[in-house]
C-alpha cells in the first residue's frame, strides 16, 4: 500500500461526514410507498412539474453558458480595475438567501420594478410567468458556472493562446477552436452544476415566478405543496428528484480522458 | 522586403534595433535575463513595446514613435512563433494542428489539410498525422510544431530555443531538419547553442542586459568574440580595454587592476581606439609567484571555481579561465580563493578593435 499521509482519525470523521449525506437519503428512500410509486409520479400535476423543471433547468443552463463564458473570461484572462468587486457580485448569489434573490428580481423585473415598468410599457410581463422561472433559476445557478469555468481557464493560462495567434487565428477563432475546446471539461462539469443548481432551485422562484401549475410549478414547488396534503407522493417526487440529480451529476463527473476529447469537436 | 524592428520596453530594460534581409536567419545569443524572449515576443505582436517601430516588407507591424498608435494585431503579422515546448493544441489531432494555420487564414478543411500533409512530409512526420499530441515523443511533437509553423506561411519565422526542451537524442535530428527548412527562409532564432547559431545562422547577435552588445557574421563572431558572452561560446579569455603601440591597457575591472597587457595586434587595430584581448585558457600556465620576464604577461587573481573539462582542469578566476592538467592543479594545490598568477606568452594573445 501507498503512504498516504492520512491521520487515521481522519477517516473516521469522514465516514460521519459521508453517512451524515446519505443517512436521510435513505430514510427517505424507506419512506417511499413502492406500490404507489408508479402511479403517485406519472400523475398529471407530477409529470407537468417534472417537464417544466427540465425544461426551464435546461434554458437556465443555456443562458448560464452564454453569459458565465463571457463573464468567466473577462474574469481570468486580464486584470482590470474592478475585477476583484465584479467577481464579489457575480460570486453573490451563492452565499445569499434565495428569497432574497428572488425579492430583488421583482424589484427588477416585476410590475414596478426597474426594467419592469418599461418591459410593461412594451407589453412585456415577465413576473409570474415560466420566463421568470428560467431567471430565477440562472440567477442562481450563474456562478456555479463561471467559478467552475475561470478556474480551469487559470490553469490552462494563455500559451495555447498565443501560439494560435501568431498562426494567423483571429480572437474569435482562437475562443472557438483553442480556448472553448481545451477547458472543455471546467465548462462541463460547470455547466452540469449549474443544471442540478436550477433544478433544484425553489426560494428565488417562489417568490419572484409564484406557484402556477403547468406555467411556474417546478418540481421542487410541486414536491412543498404536496407535502402538505399527501405526503407519499412528495416522497415519491422526491426520489425522482434526486435520481434525476444523480443521473447528471453522475454523467458529468465520468471525465473524457484528454486523447479521447472528439478530434473535430470545434473544427 | 527586409524586416526591420526598433522597440523600447522599459519594464524589461530593453532596447534594440535591428534588421534581417529577405532570407537571412540571424541566432539571438546572450545569457538568461538578457531580453532576448522579450524580443521576440515584441516582434509577434504578444507584447506592446513602449516605444519603437516596425516593419515586415511594406507591412507596418506597429509604429509607437512621435505619438503613432499603429498597431498590428499578432494575427494578421505573417510572425510565426516556435517556442521552447512544442505546444501542439491537445484536442486536434497532429493533422489538424499542423492544418490550424492555413485553415485560420481561410483556406477550405480539404486545402488546408493538404497543405498540412505536405509540410508534415517536410519534416518526415507523415506517418504521425492521425495521432493525438499526447502520443508523441518530444522530438515528434516539436517536429510537427515546425511543421504548424511552416504551414502557416510566416513572412518571418521566430524561434525560442527550439532545441532546449528535446534530449541529446531527438535535438540532432531537429537540428538538421532546421537547417533543411530555414534555407532560404527569414528566421530569428534564439539560442544557448554554438553549434545552433554556426549551423543555422548567417549572422548572429549578442544580447545582455536589454541591449545588442555585438552582431556579426557567424564564424567571424566566434573566431573574433568582441563580448564577454560571445568569447565565453567560443571559449576564450576576453579582456577589454584601449589598444596600445604593443598591447592593450585594460579597463580596472572587479577581480583585476588596469594593466597592460602584451599582445599581437591586429593589422588594422590602432592605438588608442577601444579594443580586446583574447587569448585561449590552454595557453595560460599558473603560477604561484608573480613570472617576470618580458614577453609574458601575469595577472594576479583570486581562483573562483575548479571544474573538470575534457582530461583538464578548468581553474576559472573571475571572467578568466586556465586549463591546467590534473597534475599540475595537485602540485600547485589550487582551490577556491587560492591567489595565483595566470601567465599567458604575448604571442598567444590576440588584439584587435572592439
Amino acid at each position: 500500500m501507498n503512504f498516504s499521509g492520512i491521520p487515521r482519525w481522519v477517516y473516521g470523521l469522514a465516514v460521519v461526514g459521508g453517512l451524515f449525506v446519505l443517512l436521510p437519503l435513505a430514510a427517505m428512500v424507506a419512506k417511499v410507498n413502492w406500490t404507489q410509486f408508479i402511479p403517485l409520479v406519472t400523475s398529471d400535476s407530477s409529470l407537468t412539474a417534472l417537464g417544466l423543471s427540465l425544461r426551464t433547468s435546461a434554458a437556465s443552463t443555456a443562458l448560464c453558458i452564454v453569459f458565465g463564458i463571457p463573464l468567466a473570461l473577462v474574469l481570468a484572462r486580464r486584470p482590470f480595475r474592478g475585477q476583484r468587486l465584479l467577481r464579489a457580485f457575480v460570486l453573490l448569489p451563492l452565499v445569499l438567501p434565495p428569497v432574497v434573490g428572488g425579492i430583488a428580481l421583482l424589484y427588477t423585473f416585476g410590475r414596478q420594478g426597474l426594467l419592469g415598468k418599461s418591459l410593461g410599457l412594451a407589453g412585456i410581463q415577465i413576473a409570474f410567468s415560466t420566463t421568470a422561472v428560467v431567471l430565477a433559476q440562472t440567477f442562481v445557478a450563474l456562478p456555479f458556472l463561471v467559478v467552475s469555468l475561470e478556474g480551469a481557464l487559470r490553469t490552462a493560462g494563455n500559451r495555447y493562446e498565443a501560439v494560435a495567434a501568431t498562426l494567423g487565428a483571429r480572437p474569435t477563432t482562437i475562443l472557438r477552436r483553442v480556448t472553448i475546446p481545451m477547458v472543455l471539461p471546467g465548462l462541463a462539469s460547470g455547466a452540469v452544476l449549474s443544471f442540478a443548481r436550477s433544478l433544484g432551485e425553489f426560494g428565488a422562484t417562489l417568490t419572484f415566478a409564484g406557484s402556477l401549475q403547468g406555467v411556474t410549478r417546478t418540481l421542487p414547488l410541486e414536491i412543498y405543496l404536496q407535502r402538505e396534503t399527501d405526503a407519499d407522493a412528495a416522497v415519491a417526487l422526491s426520489l425522482v428528484l434526486v435520481a434525476v440529480a444523480v443521473i447528471v451529476v453522475g454523467l458529468s463527473y465520468r471525465r473524457p480522458h484528454r486523447a479521447d476529447l472528439p478530434a473535430e469537436a470545434a473544427a | 522586403m527586409s524586416f526591420q524592428i526598433d522597440a523600447t520596453v522599459r519594464a524589461r530594460n530593453l532596447d534594440v534595433s535591428l534588421t534581417l534581409g529577405q532570407a537571412e536567419t540571424v541566432a539571438i545569443l546572450g545569457p538568461n535575463g538578457a531580453g532576448k524572449s522579450t524580443l521576440l515576443s515584441v516582434a509577434a505582436g504578444l507584447l506592446r513595446p513602449d516605444a519603437g517601430s516596425a516593419r515586415l516588407g511594406d507591412q507596418v507591424l506597429f509604429n509607437l514613435d512621435g505619438g503613432g498608435r499603429a498597431w498590428t494585431p499578432p494575427h494578421l503579422r505573417g510572425t510565426a512563433l516556435l517556442a521552447q515546448e512544442p505546444l501542439l493544441f491537445p484536442h486536434l489531432s497532429v493533422l489538424d494542428n499542423v492544418a490550424f494555420g492555413p485553415r485560420s487564414s481561410g483556406a477550405s478543411r480539404t486545402e488546408s489539410r493538404e497543405t498540412a500533409r505536405h509540410w508534415l512530409a517536410e519534416v518526415d512526420a507523415m506517418e504521425l498525422a492521425g495521432r493525438k499530441p499526447g502520443q508523441l515523443s518530444g522530438g515528434q511533437a516539436q517536429r510537427v510544431a515546425v511543421a504548424r509553423a511552416l504551414a502557416a506561411s510566416p513572412e518571418l519565422l521566430l524561434l525560442d530555443e527550439p532545441m532546449s526542451a528535446l534530449d541529446i537524442h531527438a535535438a540532432p535530428h531537429l537540428r538538421r531538419l532546421l537547417k533543411r527548412v530555414l534555407s532560404g527562409r527569414r528566421a530569428l532564432i534564439i539560442t544557448h547553442d554554438v553549434l545552433d547559431a554556426l549551423m543555422l545562422a548567417d549572422r548572429v547577435i549578442v544580447m545582455e542586459k536589454g541591449r545588442i552588445v555585438e552582431e556579426g557574421a557567424t564564424r567571424e563572431v566566434f573566431r573574433r568574440p568582441r563580448s564577454q558572452f560571445a568569447a565565453g561560446l567560443a571559449g576564450v579569455n576576453l579582456m577589454a580595454g584601449t589598444v596600445t603601440e604593443d598591447g592593450l591597457r585594460t579597463v580596472a575591472t572587479v577581480e583585476l587592476p588596469s594593466l597592460h597587457v602584451a599582445g599581437d595586434l591586429d593589422d588594422e587595430a590602432e592605438p588608442g581606439q577601444p579594443g580586446v584581448a583574447a587569448f585561449p585558457p590552454s595557453a595560460v600556465s599558473i603560477f604561484l609567484d608573480a613570472a617576470h620576464g618580458s614577453p609574458r604577461n601575469s595577472f594576479p587573481v583570486a581562483i573562483t571555481d575548479l571544474e573538470p573539462h575534457g582530461d583538464h582542469i578548468r581553474v576559472r578566476a573571475g571572467d578568466l579561465a586556465a586549463d591546467i592538467t590534473p597534475s599540475a592543479s595537485a602540485e600547485l594545490g589550487l582551490e577556491p580563493g587560492s591567489r595565483v598568477h595566470f601567465v599567458v606568452k604575448a604571442t598567444a594573445v590576440q588584439v584587435y578593435a572592439a
